[in-house]
Formats: structure tokens, C-alpha cells, sequence
């Protein structure tokens, strides 16, 4: 098991032939991931040698997942275009659209949303501007780099890229079942509490690392939502203790405005909620080393 | 990004929200001619971005020219909250019979947008919602459907208004989604909207935040540089750099906004144990970053006169960490001998090897490589309180 994502996961790269989507179609399947194709309107019927591996090019979603089987899209189309890319995944109701891209308006991200929403929910979007999702030994939808820890039973949920790898490479010697990067924009996809509800139902994850940082309230939410649904053991990190009120720190949404959103209201907000959290990432690897050693 | 009050009333007035006419000065003369132009009873509103000003003297009614040049003399310098007066609004005064709120915003926590509105306006908002919660209503907005004429009805009659005003008052509503949509706003906020004693409606103040991300589609809007800015920030941003000045002595670089972050907490940490050093700058040179960037990002932090030691903290995920060291390499040559400032280094993740083996090779007196982030925050807060 895992969550979200295994090794059935059937793969295809919206944005594969630009710069990005290239480098990392290659990174993942160097990893193991199934990547079945690519999409891009313009270049429709080609493919692509991707290290020895042919990659066939579409020219929609639903096409690529009617030929390939298809069940995970990793977007990695430019902001202006990632709205349009992440609806073309919804109305072709893949199963999981990870959309990597940074950057995208917010007003672009809510109207996805919205439209996702209003089409029942049927496809699960990770992010936007998130490293993405890793299965460690089963499959890599994103750019996670596959080789900073190996399989095992922690579950690891993170708005951010290299605080994720950071905490993947502290618990390197025990590994993790999945590692959810849900991104730092004021709207994504899923949230901490949708990861924390797959990781409770995975059979494969013993305990979860829950890392949020300034802004917003997914980090309240989250321990509201501990208290009341996970029996596993949570330890939490929250990054910018020394951030001032009304800057925004590199992430869309990591703003503290006024009383909102500061760190030290997520961390009280967690530690009500019965959750240890780590005072630095090396602290919170500490406290799930010896949550694991007591299982 | 937000916008000056005279910038959200030029916007309001293009897409046909009613405003009253607005000119600025940016010296107690032009306040004179502004008023002169305008004619009669005008007010004089000082252009910062920061609530109170009203309170701190930032705005006054005036009934002549000489009146306007003598009060824009004394507003012109003022500082409000930290914020230096450099620009004033002259505006046509109103008479005002009764003072609306309305506003529409980003509602992150339930991914959607959110109107607020109340029959009530004039006092600060977060007042308004603490004393009278009842009557500020919080109505949902779709990011799909917007603002229509019938929505803006709904949100009017749950704000108080009765059927008359809010005939009145919806048409202006629509139009001031307009601006939130079409502008790419985060924040568009009007308080007061006012109903004059000749029975118009009328945005007498405006507040107006646009989202960054959005800038590729508003390529004609202006630069305004009235704001305080950091010479230093300015400079990072003419470098793409995503830099914050902060007050401590530890120059912090590092790779992805949460790492950066957690980096700050834990120089400030670090510090407790150092004389109370704390983070100088949030700097995040972003992911897969070149030699040049890193390069660029010392330059940015070691001309900072504040700044005694600098923390590098890398984690290579797309980033190289033989990319980082060539930086730091870059960055130390170019300086040569006016490098005075001790370095802290921290690589893991791709490439470390290498990057690790290029610092080695390099021996620089001032460069320290450290294997831990916990360990490389103590040096680098222990050397900024040498």
C-alpha cells in the first residue's frame, strides 16, 4: 500500500516536451516511475526518446488515458496555460493530477478548484507549485528526487518542497510509505487533512509527519482533525517562528497577517491537539524516531 | 501588491465604480492647484499604506487652495506607523447621509471567494465584526459565477440594506467584482461607500491588493515607487531574487521557501546560545538554481552592513550542489580581498559529493563547511557575535 499513488500508477507528463517536463519525465523514470506518455496539442502523433524509452505524445488527456490506461497526470505546462491544463485533467476525470507549476494566479487556481468541485470531485489534484507525490520503491509523480530515502512505514504531508526532502533524508534509515508535497499557494488541491485521512486508512503507514508553515489555517484545521479521526501517532513541524507580520516569505500563501496564520498559533493549535511538534526538522525527525522505535 | 487609495480610485473609476473626482500632489503647491481645480470644500488624504491615518492627522478638510497648500505642508513628511507621507490625494468633498462597507476577497480556507458587506460601514471593519458580528454578513463567492446583478442583491439584502438601497447599491457591487476579477485582485475593499444627501452612491476610500502571480497579464500597469522600499530588496528584485530584510546579523541563503524559513527559526534559535543573533534577510535562490543565481544571492547579502556571517543551506533536490559551491567560488573571487565576512556552509542532496569536494579543493580561510543544519546554525550564529 501507500496512498494516492503505487505501482500501478499508470503515468503521463502534461508539458513533457518543454524544458521541465523533459528533465523531470527523465529524473522519474530513472526512479521507476510508469511513465506510459506525454500530452501537447502541438505535437500530437510524435514521440519522444526519452533515455531509450519511446514516449508517445498526445494531443489531450482523454486520449493519452484511452490509449495508455492512464491514471496520473503530472503537469508541468507554464503558469499562463495550467489552469486550462489542470481542467482538460478534470473533464478527462483522470484519477490523480499533480500540478508541479509555480506560480499560477490565484484567481486561475480557484477557478480549477471551483470547476473541480462542480464536476463531483473525481479527480484528486495535488498542489499547485508542490514537488509532488513519491511512493518510495513504487512510483514518483513529480520532483522529489527518488533516491533520498527508501520504503517504510512514515507517512510525511509538507507544503513545502526541500523541507519535505529534508525530513525524507532525516528518516532516510527508516523510509516512508508516501511523501505529499501539497504546495505553499493560498489554493490547492489536497489538503493536510486529505492526506491525513489516506495515511490513516494505509495499512503500510505506522505514524505521520505533518509539516505546515506560516499562513492560512490548514495547520488548525489539521489538528482539529487529528483530535477528532487519526488513532496513529502525528509529530508536526512548523516552519517560520521568526517570520514578521505582512512579508511574504517565497510562497504565495506564507504570509502572517495580523493574528492569523502565525506559527506559534499552528503549533498551540497541534500540541491541544495532542500532537509533539519539533522545534527545528532534526528535533521533529528525533521525536518520530522514537515513536517508531516504540511501535 | 497593494495599491495606493489613488490608484484603487483610478481603477474603480475605469470600470465604472462612482468615485468623486482625485487628484494627487506631491508638494503642498500642486495641493494648492489640485484644490483650485476641484473647487470648493476638498480633503486633503495622505497616500500610505497603512489603516489609522485618519486618526494620525493624515487627513483634512480644507475649503480653499491656501487651506490645501498649508495642510498638504503638514501631512507631506508625516510619518504614519512607520510610513513617510510622500504623496497626498486632493479629493472633492461629499455630503454624506449614511456610510456602507463592502468588500470581496480571497477566502483561502474555503478555497473559494468571499463578499462582505453590512448596511453599517464607516468604523474599522475588525471592529465592526467583533462588536456587531450580525450585522457584517459573509456571503460565499464563486469563483466560477462571480458577481452577478442577482448575487450582488443577496449580498446587499443580507448586509441590512433594504430593497431601495440595494437596488442602489448592487450595480456598484458588480462593478467592483469586476475589478477584483479582471485586475486579479486578492483584496478589494470599500469602506466607506456612501449614499450623498443628493442620493448617490459613492466609493468614498478604497483598498485594492493585486496577486503577483498575475503580473504577466497586466503588463501596462505602472511601477509606483512612493513606497518605502529597502535598497536592498530593490536590488535582489532587479536580481529575480525572493529576498526579505530582516533586523538580526546571520545572512541566510538557502533553497525552497520552507527550508528557508525553518533555516531563520533555526539561526534565531542558535543565536539564544550566541549573544541573541537573529536572521539578517529570508533569501530563497528557489529550485535548480545556477552558479549565477547563487553567485548573485551573496552579492545581495554581503552588502548588507548589518550582516556578520552568512549561513548557506542547501538542499539538493532539482538544485546542484556543485552549482551552489561554483557560486560560492563565483561570488569569493569576484569579491577577492574586500570578502571580509565569514561563510557557514551546509550541502546535502544532489550532488553533494561534488559540491563538498569543490569547497575542499577551494580552501578558502573563509569558508566553513558543516555537515549538519543544526550544527552549521550554531557556527554561523557563533560567528556573528564574535
Amino acid at each position: 500500500m501507500a496512498i494516492f499513488l503505487n505501482e500501478n500508477s499508470k503515468i503521463i507528463v502534461q508539458g513533457m516536451t518543454g524544458a521541465e517536463g523533459m528533465k523531470h519525465t527523465r529524473r522519474m523514470l530513472k526512479g521507476g516511475s510508469n511513465i506510459v506518455g506525454g500530452v501537447n496539442p502541438r505535437k500530437a502523433g510524435e514521440s519522444v526518446d526519452v533515455d531509450g524509452t519511446s514516449l508517445p505524445v498526445f494531443g489531450t488527456v482523454a486520449e493519452a488515458m484511452a490509449a495508455t490506461g492512464a491514471n496520473v497526470s503530472v503537469i508541468f505546462v507554464p503558469p499562463a496555460f495550467a489552469k486550462a491544463a489542470i481542467i482538460e485533467a478534470i473533464d478527462a476525470e483522470i484519477g490523480l493530477a499533480v500540478a508541479i507549476t509555480e506560480g499560477i494566479p490565484v484567481h486561475d487556481s480557484a477557478e480549477a478548484w471551483a470547476y473541480n468541485v462542480s464536476k463531483g470531485e473525481k479527480t484528486r489534484l495535488i498542489g499547485p507549485n508542490c514537488p509532488g507525490i513519491i511512493s518510495p520503491g513504487k512510483s514518483n509523480a513529480g520532483i522529489t528526487p527518488w533516491d533520498i530515502c527508501g520504503q517504510g512505514p512514515i507517512g510525511l504531508v509538507s507544503k513545502s518542497g526541500t523541507l519535505t526532502y529534508q525530513m525524507m533524508f532525516e528518516l532516510r534509515e527508516i523510509g516512508m510509505s508516501t511523501a505529499i508535497g501539497i504546495g505553499g499557494d493560498p489554493i490547492i488541491g489536497t489538503t493536510h487533512i486529505d492526506a491525513l485521512a489516506a495515511f490513516e486508512a494505509d495499512p503500510e503507514t505506522k505514524a505521520i509527519v505533518l509539516i505546515g508553515e506560516i499562513g492560512g489555517d490548514s495547520e488548525e484545521k489539521a489538528a482539529a482533525y487529528i483530535a477528532a479521526n487519526v488513532t496513529k501517532p502525528v509529530v508536526a513541524y512548523v516552519a517560520g517562528f521568526t517570520a514578521p507580520e505582512g512579508k511574504t516569505m517565497g510562497h504565495a500563501g506564507a504570509i502572517v497577517s495580523g493574528s492569523a496564520g502565525t506559527a506559534q498559533a499552528k503549533k498551540e493549535a497541534f500540541e491541544a491537539a495532542g500532537v509533539k511538534v519539533g522545534k527545528t526538522p532534526s528535533e521533529t525527525a528525533a521525536l518520530m524516531r522514537e515513536i517508531i522505535a516504540a511501535l | 501588491m497593494d495599491l495606493f487609495e489613488y490608484q484603487a480610485r483610478d481603477l474603480f473609476e475605469a470600470y465604472g465604480v462612482p468615485v468623486l473626482q482625485g487628484l494627487i500632489a506631491d508638494t503642498p503647491d500642486e495641493a494648492a492647484a489640485a484644490a483650485a481645480k476641484i473647487g470648493g470644500t476638498v480633503v486633503v488624504k495622505a497616500q500610505v499604506q497603512v489603516g489609522g491615518r485618519g486618526k494620525a492627522g493624515g487627513v483634512k478638510v480644507v475649503h480653499n487652495p491656501e487651506e490645501a497648500r498649508e495642510k498638504a505642508s503638514d501631512i507631506l513628511g508625516l510619518d504614519i506607523k512607520g510610513h513617510v507621507v510622500k504623496r497626498v490625494m486632493i479629493a472633492q468633498g461629499a455630503a454624506i447621509d449614511k456610510e456602507f462597507y463592502f468588500s470581496v476577497l480571497l477566502d483561502r480556507s474555503n478555497r473559494t471567494f468571499l463578499s462582505l458587506c453590512s448596511v453599517e460601514g464607516g468604523m474599522e471593519i475588525e471592529q465592526l465584526a467583533v462588536e456587531r458580528p450580525e450585522a457584517l454578513a459573509k456571503i460565499a463567492v464563486s469563483a466560477l459565477e462571480g458577481i452577478t446583478l442577482p448575487k450582488a442583491l443577496e449580498i446587499a439584502k443580507a448586509g441590512g440594506f433594504n430593497d431601495e438601497l440595494a437596488a442602489k447599491v448592487a450595480p456598484v457591487f458588480v462593478s467592483l467584482w469586476n475589478v477584483f476579477k479582471n485586475e486579479d485582485a486578492t483584496l478589494v475593499e470599500v469602506n466607506p461607500l456612501v449614499l450623498t444627501k443628493d442620493g448617490d452612491i459613492v466609493a468614498l476610500d478604497g483598498k485594492v491588493s493585486l496577486d503577483e502571480n498575475a503580473e504577466f497579464r497586466h503588463t501596462d500597469r505602472e511601477e509606483v515607487s512612493i513606497a518605502k522600499v529597502d535598497p536592498l530588496e530593490a536590488k535582489a528584485k532587479a536580481l529575480n531574487l525572493n529576498y526579505v530584510k530582516l533586523d538580526g546579523e546571520v545572512g541566510v541563503i538557502g533553497n525552497g521557501a520552507g527550508l528557508v524559513m525553518s533555516t531563520l527559526d533555526v539561526v534565531a534559535y542558535a543565536g539564544e546560545k550566541h549573544g541573541g543573533v537573529k536572521p539578517a534577510n529570508f533569501l530563497d535562490i528557489g529550485g535548480g538554481a545556477s552558479a549565477e543565481v547563487m553567485a548573485n544571492g551573496l552579492d545581495v547579502i554581503l552588502n548588507d552592513p548589518q550582516v556578520k556571517s552568512v549561513f548557506v543551506n542547501v538542499f539538493g533536490g532539482i538544485t546542484a550542489c556543485d552549482a551552489v559551491a561554483n557560486g560560492i567560488v563565483g561570488a569569493l573571487n569576484t569579491l577577492g580581498d574586500s570578502a571580509t565576512k565569514p561563510l557557514v556552509v551546509r550541502l546535502d542532496g544532489n550532488n553533494v559529493v561534488e559540491g563538498r569536494r569543490i569547497l575542499a579543493e577551494y580552501a578558502h580561510p573563509l569558508v566553513t563547511v558543516v555537515e549538519t543544519m543544526d550544527e552549521a546554525a550554531d557556527k554561523a550564529a557563533e560567528l556573528a557575535n564574535r
